[in-house]
This record gives structure tokens, C-alpha cells and sequence, in this order.
């Protein structure tokens, strides 16, 4: 059995849960939710966002293990690559007949 | 309808096993909006929901093959307690979160051994609806495992709760593997559940094991449901479940 995750005060933990709709590709974050460990959580996932046939595979991740930028980091973080336009690749003239781009 | 209806073999067994998941659907549909949490409100919900399905192919299939007109919605609707053939396991009240996973646990295992018999059966609607309804069951088995284990290898109040679940429920037990009429009138189709308990007291024992629990002795068994006696309760679950159908006959929205 896992072991059970630091619960709130108020009861069970909460996580995060990132779901691949098909083979090929990425996990996409769906949602959170309450579980009491990570055993639970991913039948949890599977019961609140997999019933109508949204998934092939389920990670979950306890919410407290995320990393995540500040809003006040924003400016800084963010920003100086507003008035970068030279590094969208919009400069470059794409040769007439070249496919896949 | 009446009480002295005469249905053939293979009609009472689908209505048997009908009549099993349609009352534990309902009993599992009363902890919506009490669950200890929301997550699992969702997920009896969605067990509920699964056996429901399985309760309107079977009671479906019971009602063409007795021929007398009964729909899926008729038996479900307009039968009193006497005609209904569940095994009372699945009537008695939800109790506290721990009987319910105790039930789920011992009804769940049972469904596995039986579906994973009946797909072999050579009546093609019983071997699909079981072919389909195995997975079903085999995730409600898993969930209520995990509580099992959870509830049972938990604090000491939580094993207390999870053993006297355990205790509360156990006397139904004996019920679930009591010969089947059909069974020996149609075999090949119909599987004797005397042959579906070896493997179920595997599972069982081993979770209970696992989860520090012991397996309950009772004084006393069930019996009868499968003849039309039920204990007090099932009469009103059935006030519950049939009211609006009754009073709004084909009511729809």
C-alpha cells in the first residue's frame, strides 16, 4: 500500500491530474482533486475524469509537489520576450513547395 | 402482478441476477451527496450506474424470455417485494461507509466469479452481457479493496468500524452460493454459485488477511430471497424506487 500523503486539516490532500486522451499524446492537465493517498487518487481521477472515455493513461501529482511561477515574478519572467519578435521564425522566406512546415 | 407467476428457468435466472444489481444500484445511489467526500460520491455513483446497466440488460432479457409482455421498466417498477428474487445482501441498509465497502467487497468478488463464469455460457446474451459487465465488476472489486484495506490496516478506530462492517454483513454470505434452481435445468448456461465460492474465499481471505482483519463467524445466515423473502427493508427501498413511476405511471422528462 503507498503511503498516505500530509493531509490538510481539514482532510484528505489534494492532487493534481494529468490525462492522455489517445496514444501519441502529451498528459494534459484536467483538474485537481481529494484522495487520501496515491493509490486512491488515480481511481479517484478515473472516476471523475475519465467516465465518458476521455483517457488511456492518468498521472496524478500531489498539488504541494508543484513548482509554479509567481504572479509577481511575472514581469520579470515573462516580459522581455514580449518584444522579441525576431525569435518567432516569421523572418525566414519558406521555399515554394516545402512540405511538413 | 401477482405473486404466483410461473417463469421459465432461464427468465427467473436473468431476473435473479437482475434483480441483485438493480437493488444495490439503488442502495449505492442513496450515498450521493453522502459520501465522505465528493471523489466518492462520484465513484458509488459510477459503480451504481454500472450495475444499473447490468440490471436493465438482464431484466431486459428475463422479461422476453418469460413472454408475458413485462418490460425492463415493468419489473422494475411494478413488482411488489414478493416477486422481487435478490439475495437480501444487497437490500440491507448502507450502514456506516464501512458495511458499504464490507458489502461492496463480498457482492463484488462474488460478481467476478460469477461473470467470469457466465462468459462461457452457451447462452450468447448471458456470455455478452458477463463478457462486457467482468470489467465492471472487476474495478467495483478493486475500490472496495482498497477501503477494505485502507479502513482494516487504518487506526485503531477504523479497524474497529471495518471488523464490525465485516461482522454486520457476513451472515449473508452463505446466501450469494446457495444451489440455483436453473442451474441444474439448464446446464451449460447457468453456473451452480456453489462452484464460484473456492475462488471467491481465495480473494476475500486474502484481503481481509492483508488488511489485519478476521474473517467474521456468524451465528446465523440468510435465506430465502431467492424464493421471494426479503427482510423488512427491501420494502422500502421499493417505496423509494418505484413512488414516481407509480404514481406518474410512464412518467418522462
Amino acid at each position: 500500500m503507498s503511503q498516505p500523503a500530509e493531509g490538510s486539516k481539514r482532510g484528505w490532500p489534494l492532487w493534481e491530474v494529468f490525462v492522455r486522451a489517445r496514444r501519441g499524446l502529451a498528459h494534459q492537465h484536467v483538474g485537481s482533486l481529494h484522495a487520501p493517498d496515491a493509490a486512491m487518487a488515480l481511481r479517484n481521477a478515473r472516476d471523475v475524469y475519465t467516465r465518458r472515455g476521455e483517457g488511456v493513461s492518468i498521472w496524478v501529482v500531489p498539488s504541494a509537489a508543484i513548482v509554479a511561477t509567481s504572479p509577481d515574478e511575472k514581469d520579470p519572467f515573462f516580459d522581455p520576450a514580449l518584444d522579441k519578435a525576431y525569435r518567432h521564425p516569421t523572418f525566414y522566406d519558406v521555399p515554394e513547395g516545402a512540405k511538413h512546415l | 402482478m401477482s405473486s404466483v407467476r410461473t417463469v421459465p428457468p432461464l427468465a427467473a435466472y436473468a431476473l435473479a441476477l437482475g434483480d441483485d444489481a438493480l437493488i444495490l444500484a439503488q442502495r449505492l445511489g442513496e450515498w450521493v451527496s453522502r459520501a465522505p467526500q465528493i471523489e466518492e460520491d462520484v465513484a458509488l455513483a459510477n459503480i451504481a450506474l454500472d450495475l444499473l446497466g447490468q440490471a436493465r440488460t438482464l431484466l431486459g432479457y428475463g422479461g422476453a424470455v418469460e413472454g408475458a409482455g413485462w418490460d425492463e421498466d415493468d419489473l422494475a417498477y411494478l413488482r411488489d417485494d414478493r416477486d422481487f428474487r435478490n439475495v437480501q445482501l444487497v437490500e440491507i441498509p448502507n450502514g456506516d461507509f464501512a458495511v458499504t465497502m464490507a458489502r461492496q467487497l463480498v457482492f463484488s468478488a462474488y460478481q467476478c466469479e460469477l461473470y467470469a463464469a457466465l462468459e462461457r455460457s452457451g447462452d450468447a446474451t448471458l456470455a455478452g452481457l458477463a463478457g462486457k459487465a467482468v470489467k465492471e465488476v472487476a474495478y467495483h472489486r478493486d475500490h472496495a479493496t482498497q477501503w477494505v484495506l485502507r479502513l482494516g490496516d487504518g487506526t485503531e478506530l477504523s479497524h474497529d468500524r471495518m471488523q464490525a462492517g465485516l461482522d454486520q454483513v457476513w451472515p449473508y454470505v452463505d446466501e450469494l452460493f446457495d444451489p440455483a434452481a436453473a442451474a441444474s435445468q439448464l446446464p451449460g448456461i447457468v453456473t451452480d454459485p456453489a462452484t464460484l465460492r473456492p475462488a471467491w474465499e481465495r480473494y476475500v481471505t486474502s484481503v481481509l488477511t492483508e488488511a489485519t482483519c478476521r474473517t467474521p463467524e456468524p451465528r446465523w445466515r440468510s435465506r430465502g430471497g431467492r424464493d421471494g423473502l426479503h427482510t423488512e427493508h427491501l420494502g422500502h427501498l421499493l417505496a423509494e424506487m418505484q413512488h414516481l413511476h407509480r404514481s406518474y405511471p410512464g412518467a418522462t422528462w
